[in-house]
């Protein structure tokens, strides 16, 4: 339902860590492959062998060139789905009630079956993490996997977000980001996780670990300090290598 | 923002509509069963055009229904409630006035503040959207309801013409200069909120901005994608300079002489005044859509 | 639901009816997949979900974008469903559906004539994983015209490796990932371990360890580095032998180690003569060493010497030697190698690769530690410790595609042994049967018998100038001149010269070209404009210069239009395959592994009227109708009915088959064992694929590693342990030299003698690279190069309806200084041309890259009317291959003859050896060119919207 309940149980969701991210877009179409057969089937795609292929996906990757001050510019790799915001405002706009956030653990949901296609959360979405199919007409976002993460029907190692477990580099961690002592809440505390938009009040959940600093010479080291040679050069000092051996 | 025919339609003309039962309500029409008539039936048909032009936006029209329950926390399913109650009242109202001759002044103003709060809802289910400062940042409640009025009262009045009643030439004026005010004012407000009302950038967006200026090299995809067409519409400055002069020209000035004209030559030319105005408001609004930025853009390095 | 609750939601639904687990074919990283499948509308299984086998060794559950995306591969509407006869034009794209018998009859008529003359068939296969057989099949019939992809590839990379430590990055080692602390990366965009390089970045940088990537663009494992070296293309030879200067100039050198296990200890002769150069060897043939404690020759594996590594002795001949670490230390502390003199080339400043190398310095020896860990070497003498040496470095085409690639890489290895850190833990370290040194590899085979099989294999490594496959006069015998003077050590052969030569008739025409799985019309070639005229050329008399192309493909590519016979494979998930210890194997550091695929789904229900046959089965029944030797029993009968059977129980050395795994009718057997019926069904029993872990306590130095020989042997690696030391210093490449300066019977034509003595160097060397050398710089000032996206695999994958939304067209990415100079902005229009050609392409404007370098993403652009695309899209209308501007041959020279652009000692291609221009195209006419004409595609109908798993 529309209004968002007062607090959640859990408040599961994913940590993104910029850091190790290739950009290799396998969290992306494992994504739209696990979820077009699975809960809200199908993610539909338009003209897809034409000249204007296009689709529903839940999840995107980005790429972006940053230019620090000094230095050479960065490339950052930056995947995007729904943060499962704390105060969704995709949740309260939406005038049938088919959007709501899960009071168990969180997760935003869409329900297909109430969804009338106005599109008003994906205006009230900060984030871009809301798809209107064309072929069903209704609101698709990303579920979370709320169809694998509680499935008894795979082991239960796997019962984790099909992103999370195809992602090649493990830049992607899945956990209840509510419980202070979970390895996600962890993570945040440790490397400074990060809101996207903290400016538009939406309190995400999930959050983004920052790049660690790049181009930065180990410190304090000199191939002079490290050197044993230039006495009597590089062949005198191999005499006396050898000696000690 | 995609300007969606559909929507400029939509608020348009339910916008127009609820004007329109807003002065029949309060009582413009001098209780003239013939203006009751007209008057009334008009603005419930152009009332209801613009309902089913919103309903035409839907992918699922036949879940339209379901828009009715969440009038606790949802704005655009308050304005299909209200939307509703105002029609239903007004219609009550006209009922009781030109079927069995009670005139229930009461009902009628009941009916005028439903209206208006049909068209103020409306203009929430933007105004609310922090994503798109342009909508949320500005008088928008305001200006839709002043415009909302203006057209309801050239059509009234026009209507009143027709039937050789009195024209409300003064009034019109008055409320088209001040709808030109207000609409100027809007502009004004809309031009400084741009993208950043809450100083969103592409740095915030991605939270990268400590370590430097934040550009986008690559796409998520290299076709488009629902996100772009419905969010990231551009519309060119000269296109929109156009735009914004044909509509105020037809939407105030021409409409301003032709209610002085009405003076002499009646009230058809408030009729013209009128189908003028709504054309005027037509193209403002598809800038409203069009000029709006929404925040999602900047993840397309769109600053 | 106004009411307030949540609508009630099933948190456990059905996923599949059954997991089939196989190996993934979307790349050939041959990750371990499982495949759910799940009932259709018309009751046939369907792919519901592809996920990561957890269990594997490769991939270890997770998957790439393309593995994620085999769905839409699988169920591509460009798949080819029917053997196809040519009946239009070659490159029309007209063909009639024919049956097999008819399609395998063909073939027969075609090739049967040929085993007359065997070497009028050339058999070339691409992106082949079952090269054993291909090979075996092309020696069987006796054409000295068999190789693979790898001469386009990267078999700089491999021969290098091979001839260096007996073993190369790419498939056959990795970093120790586990272990290692600094991670030095060269080139690579994705290289073929694609996911095991990602997750072990991921875990050395979530551990604190740091990165390096040296590349000329920042994206990818480049983005995520800790420091970024924007190389200038071409220049990683001089850069990495600065660092072995300053090494060498600071000491930081494993003596010990260089003293032990590589042959730096070895006497190389100095007697001017033909043996100058070579290693001072005893009466049986083994190397000297001096040994300072005896103060004479001893031969180097002797326990308990003390080898001395620099000084002038004389042989028991009484001719002058040195060991070859002076001669290779006093080669590389001379001032034309130092920082200063390389940094301005490299685009890397001299304080930087001072840098550089102290921060490897001191990971290498003051981050290094000492573990207990006792062994035995080869010469029987006892260590209770192992070193720690947590620096480890992976390279790829990035320094391997150029015409110095070969002694870039070996410049590479050269500076991992100065570091000792090759086979230490935290090192490089091999994957079996890796380590195996290119005395375990055979020589080419390349004299043909009329119908009779080749001598033996067709490649090999060559040791000295007696094993080129030429003839007295210096003719070529391969129609690829693989394992000529023009490019002795040509491990992997030239496909991409094959064309080319076979149209010009030189060294001599052939009747038959066959080829498999590879897109040689199009993103495989240089040159792709005039290999499509090549492939359609005609003589006088109106028959094709290249008379009959055979082709197996499983989708309408842009080689099928310019075949006559297409041969329509099955896809991955339909077909038997073999990831074989015989071919380029899979594995993981610490174990030897090897794998399967099957047909989890049945090609009959996965489209209407699909009537498709795996290629290696319609190979093996064509040897049969052929009666090739090792195809027939004895009475003449086919002797395997199909790919499945011949895996089971074909047998390369008695006892030792295409699969290792349960082997022995008990299936008891590991390496060795008698064909045993129920293998596969055991590897499909155990995930499909098959792990033995090495013992633990021979994990390291395993090329001196007693236990780890024996092991070897056991597992059927070997037929007798194989212990060798690292080649610092190449003998093989001397030996070409001295032929080169006149020694010896083999002599190398006039015009090559001076690129032989510069390029077959036994110690790394650097020359710039050719074209460069070439073409007036003023003119052409910039390099262009491209880069593998992780989420396309070269032509293929942009039939995928998912995969090419993510790169449906590529921009050319422009540097941001370039594009000042000329006016350029994002999406504006551009010329780019080369000495060879002209393209128009988009163009992205971009900073993290190397100033002078243009990129773009490999093989996006497509023929029009390919792979069942509408004539719109957007490949064909922006997107754009740089191989047009590649040419196979360098400009002329002016002295007649044709110089090939590639690699001087491996024939490989020089892809990034390209120099260009760009000018702002002002037409404003939004379309890529040169523009092929479409052409037709033999395809079914496709569908204009997917609701894939709308039925779940
Ligand atoms: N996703 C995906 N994976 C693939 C493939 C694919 O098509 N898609 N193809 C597979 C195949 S066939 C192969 S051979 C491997 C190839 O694996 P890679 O070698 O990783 O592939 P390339 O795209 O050739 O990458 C070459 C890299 O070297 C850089 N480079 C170019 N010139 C120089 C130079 O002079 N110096 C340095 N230091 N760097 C340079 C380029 O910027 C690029 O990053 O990938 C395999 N894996
Ligand atoms: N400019 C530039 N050009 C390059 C490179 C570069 O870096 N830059 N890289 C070079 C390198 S390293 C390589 S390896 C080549 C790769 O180039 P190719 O090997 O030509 O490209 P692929 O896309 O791998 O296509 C091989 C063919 O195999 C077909 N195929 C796919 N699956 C199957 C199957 O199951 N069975 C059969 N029979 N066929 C199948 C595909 O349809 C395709 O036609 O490109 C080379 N070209
Ligand atoms: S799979 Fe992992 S590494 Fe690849 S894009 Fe997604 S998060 Fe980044
Ligand atoms: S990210 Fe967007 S869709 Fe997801 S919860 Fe937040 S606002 Fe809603
Ligand atoms: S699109 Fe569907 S979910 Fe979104 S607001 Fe409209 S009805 Fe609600
Ligand atoms: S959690 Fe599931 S739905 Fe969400 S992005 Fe990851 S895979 Fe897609
Ligand atoms: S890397 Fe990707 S495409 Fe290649 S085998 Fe592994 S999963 Fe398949
Ligand atoms: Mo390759």
């Amino acid at each position: 339902m529309t209004t968002l309940p007062e607090r959640t149980e859990k408040k599961l969701g994913l940590v993104i860590d910029l850091d190790i991210c290739v950009g290799c877009h396998a969290c992306a179409v494992n994504c739209k492959e696990w979820n077009t057969g699975g809960y809200g089937a199908a993610l539909s795609d338009q003209d897809p062998y034409g000249s204007d292929p296009t689709g529903t996906w839940l999840n995107r990757i980005h790429t972006y060139e940053v230019q620090p001050h000094q230095g050479e510019a960065q490339i950052v790799h930056f995947p995007k789905s729904c943060l499962h915001c704390e105060d969704a405002p995709c949740v309260t706009v939406c005038p049938t009630g088919a959007s709501y956030k899960r009071v168990e653990d969180g997760i935003v949901l869409v329900n297909e079956d109430h969804c009338m296609g106005c599109g008003l959360c994906a205006w009230a979405c900060p984030y871009g993490a809301r798809e209107l199919d064309a072929a069903a007409g209704v609101m698709k976002k990303c579920t979370l996997c709320v169809d694998r993460i509680y499935n008894e029907n795979i082991p239960e190692e796997d019962r984790v977000p099909a992103c999370v477990k195809s992602c090649p580099a493990g830049a992607r961690h899945f956990g209840d980001l509510s419980d202070a002592d979970s390895e996600v809440s962890q993570l945040v505390s440790e490397r400074g996780g990060l809101d996207l938009m903290p400016e538009q009040n939406t309190k995400p959940v999930n959050k983004y670990l920052p790049p660690k600093p790049k181009d930065t010479p180990v410190p304090n080291l000199n191939l002079a300090k490290l050197a044993e040679p230039e006495a009597k050069g590089f062949l005198g000092w191999l005499d006396r290598a050898l000696e000690k051996i | 923002m995609h300007p969606a025919p559909s929507l400029i339609a939509f608020t348009v003309l339910s916008g127009l509509g609820m004007g329109m039962i807003a002065w029949v309500g309060l009582g413009l029409g001098d209780w003239d069963h013939t203006f009751g008539w007209i008057a009334g039936i008009l603005s419930l048909m152009v009332g209801g055009i613009g309902g089913v032009a919103s309903v035409g936006h839907l992918a699922r029209p036949d879940r339209a229904w379901r828009a009715f329950t969440q009038w606790r926390s949802s704005w655009l399913s308050r304005e299909a409630c209200l939307m509703v109650t105002a029609k239903v009242t007004f219609t009550l109202y006209l009922g009781f006035w030109l079927l069995l001759g009670i005139e229930l002044k009461l009902l009628g103003w009941i009916a005028a503040a439903l209206a208006m709060a049909t068209v103020y809802a409306t203009a929430m289910i933007y105004a609310q959207l922090r994503t798109v400062p342009m909508w949320s940042g500005t008088p928008t409640p305001f200006m839709f309801m002043v415009l909302s009025l203006t057209g309801g009262l050239l059509a009234t009045g026009a209507i009143k013409g027709l039937v050789g009643l009195e024209t409300p030439v003064l009034y019109s004026l008055a409320w088209l200069v001040v709808a030109a005010g207000t609409v100027i004012w809007w502009t004004q407000q809309a031009a400084g909120a741009g993208r950043s009302l809450d100083g969103s950038t592409m740095e915030t967006a991605t939270g990268l901005g400590n370590i430097g200026r934040v550009k986008m090299l690559e796409g998520p995809h290299t076709g488009s994608n629902y996100l772009l067409s419905e969010m990231a519409f551009e519309v060119g400055r000269a296109r929109a300079f156009q735009l914004r002069k044909i509509g105020a020209f037809a939407g105030f000035v021409l409409p301003l002489v032709l209610t002085l004209l009405a003076l002499g030559v009646g009230g058809w030319a408030m009729l013209i005044a009128l189908l003028c105005h709504i054309g005027g408001m037509m193209a403002l609004r598809w800038l409203f859509f069009a000029e709006a930025r929404h925040v999602q853009a900047l993840y397309y390095g769109m600053r | 639901m106004a009411d307030g609750s949540q609508p009630a939601l099933e948190t456990s639904p059905h996923v599949s009816d059954e997991v089939r687990k196989t190996t993934c074919y979307m790349c050939a990283c041959r990750c371990g997949i499982n495949v759910h499948l799940r009932e259709g509308p018309n009751g046939a299984p369907m792919i519901r979900y592809i996920e990561g086998n957890r269990d594997h060794p490769v991939n270890k559950g997770v998957l790439c974008a393309k593995g994620s995306a085999g769905i839409m591969q699988h169920y591509s509407p460009a798949r080819l469903m029917k053997p196809l006869l040519r009946t239009g034009e070659r490159g029309s794209g007209e063909f009639k559906e024919i049956s097999w018998d008819e399609a395998l009859g063909t073939a027969a008529e075609w090739l049967a004539p040929l085993r007359a003359d065997p070497k009028k068939l050339a058999f070339f296969t691409g992106r082949d994983q079952s090269q054993s057989l291909t090979s075996w099949w092309a020696q069987n019939f006796g054409t000295p015209n068999y190789a693979a992809h790898g001469g386009f590839c990267s078999v700089n990379m491999a021969a290098a490796g091979i001839y260096t430590l007996g073993g190369a990055f790419w498939e056959f080692g990795s970093p120790d990932w586990d272990k290692t602390k600094f991670f030095m990366v060269f080139g690579v965009a994705e290289d073929h371990d694609s996911n095991p390089i990602k997750t072990g970045i991921g875990n050395l940088k979530s551990r604190g360890g740091r990165v390096v990537g040296v590349n000329p663009v920042r994206t990818g494992y480049n983005a995520v580095a800790d420091e970024w070296v924007g190389i200038t293309p071409g220049t990683d030879g001089l850069f990495i032998l600065a660092l072995v200067h300053e090494l060498l100039r600071s000491g930081m050198v494993d003596v010990d180690y260089l003293r032990r296990w590589s042959n730096a200890t070895w006497l190389v002769s100095r007697e001017p003569g033909e043996d100058f150069g070579l290693f001072v060897r005893d009466a049986d043939g083994k190397p000297l060493v001096w040994d300072r404690a005896t103060g004479s020759a001893q031969p180097f594996d002797k326990p308990g010497l003390k080898p001395e590594m620099k000084g002038t002795f004389t042989a028991p001949d009484g001719g002058q030697c040195q060991p070859s670490f002076e001669l290779m230390a006093s080669k590389y502390l001379d001032p034309e190698f130092a920082p200063d003199a390389v940094a301005q080339r490299c685009g890397i400043s001299a304080e930087r690769i001072c840098r550089l190398a102290a921060e490897i310095a001191d990971v290498a020896f003051n981050q290094s530690e000492e573990i207990a860990y006792p062994w035995t070497d080869f010469r029987g003498e006892t260590h209770e410790t192992m070193i720690m040496r947590p620096v480890s470095f992976h390279a790829m085409r990035g320094i391997s595609a150029h015409s110095n690639g070969f002694q870039t890489c070996r410049a590479l290895h050269l500076l991992q042994l100065l570091l000792g850190t090759v086979e230490r833990p935290g090192g490089f370290r091999f994957k079996p049967p890796y380590p195996k040194p290119m005395e375990a590899h055979p020589a080419p085979h390349s004299l043909t018998t009329p119908n009779a099989p080749l001598g033996g294999p067709h490649l090999g490594f060559v040791r000295d100038p007696s094993d080129l496959a030429i003839d007295a006069d210096g003719t070529p015998n391969r129609i690829d001149k693989a394992f000529t003077w023009e490019n002795p050590m040509s491990a992997h052969g030239l496909m991409h010269m094959v064309i080319s030569n076979a149209h010009a008739g030189d060294p001599y025409p052939i009747e038959c070209l066959m080829m498999y799985m590879a897109n040689m019309a199009w993103n495989s070639s240089m040159n792709t404009s005039s290999v499509m005229e090549m492939l359609t050329d005609k003589r006088e008399d109106g028959e094709y210069k290249i008379p009959k192309i055979i082709y197996s493909d499983a989708y309408s590519s842009e080689m099928v239009a310019y075949a006559d016979l297409i041969l329509p494979d099955t896809t991955y998930l339909e077909r038997h395959d073999c990831i074989s210890l015989l071919d380029r194997p899979i594995g993981e550091l610490d174990g030897v592994a090897d794998a399967i695929r099957w047909p989890v789904v049945e090609p009959e229900n996965q489209a209407e009227g699909r009537d498709v046959r795996c290629f290696q089965s319609a190979l093996i029944q064509l040897g049969g109708k052929l009666g090739l030797p090792g195809l027939v029993d004895d009475d003449g009968n086919p002797r395997y009915e199909d790919y499945a059977d011949y895996i089971t129980n074909h047998q390369r050395r008695p006892g030792v088959g295409p699969l290792a795994g349960w082997r022995g009718e008990d299936g008891e057997g590991k390496g060795r064992g008698a064909p045993n019926p129920n293998q596969i069904d055991k590897y499909i029993e155990n995930g499909g694929f098959w792990l033995e872990h090495i013992p633990h306590d021979c994990l390291y130095m395993r090329p001196f590693n007693q236990k780890y020989q024996d092991w070897a042997v056991e597992m059927g690696f070997f037929d007798k342990p194989f212990p060798y030391v690292f080649q610092m210093y190449v003998e093989p490449l001397r030996k070409f030299q001295l032929a080169a300066e006149g020694h010896g019977e083999h002599q190398p034509p006039e015009h090559l003698r001076e690129q032989l003595k510069m390029a077959m160097d036994p110690l790394p060397v650097w020359w710039e690279p050719f074209e460069q050398a070439q073409v007036d710089n003023s003119e052409y000032p910039l390099h262009a190069i491209t880069q593998r996206p992780a989420a396309m695999y070269h032509a293929w994958g942009s039939q995928n309806a998912w995969l090419r939304q993510i790169h449906g067209e590529n921009p050319m990415y422009v540097p941001g200084k370039v594009c000042d100079e000329h006016g350029l902005k994002s999406g504006d229009w551009a010329y780019v041309s080369s000495h060879h050609g002209r393209i128009k392409v988009k163009i992205a404007r971009m900073d993290a890259v190397n100033e002078k370098t243009l990129w773009t993403w490999n093989a996006i652009g497509k023929r029009e009317g390919a792979w069942a695309l509408d004539r719109g899209a957007p490949e064909a209308k922006r997107g754009f291959l740089l191989n047009h501007l590649i040419h196979e041959l360098l400009p002329p020279k002016g002295d007649g003859l044709r110089w090939s652009n590639s690699d001087p000692v491996t024939g490989q291609a020089a892809w990034y050896d390209l120099r260009v221009k760009i000018e702002k195209a002002e037409d404003g006419v939004e379309m890529s060119e040169p523009r092929a004409e479409a052409q037709k595609s033999p395809t079914k109908a496709k569908p204009e919207e997917l609701t894939y798993g709308k039925e779940w």
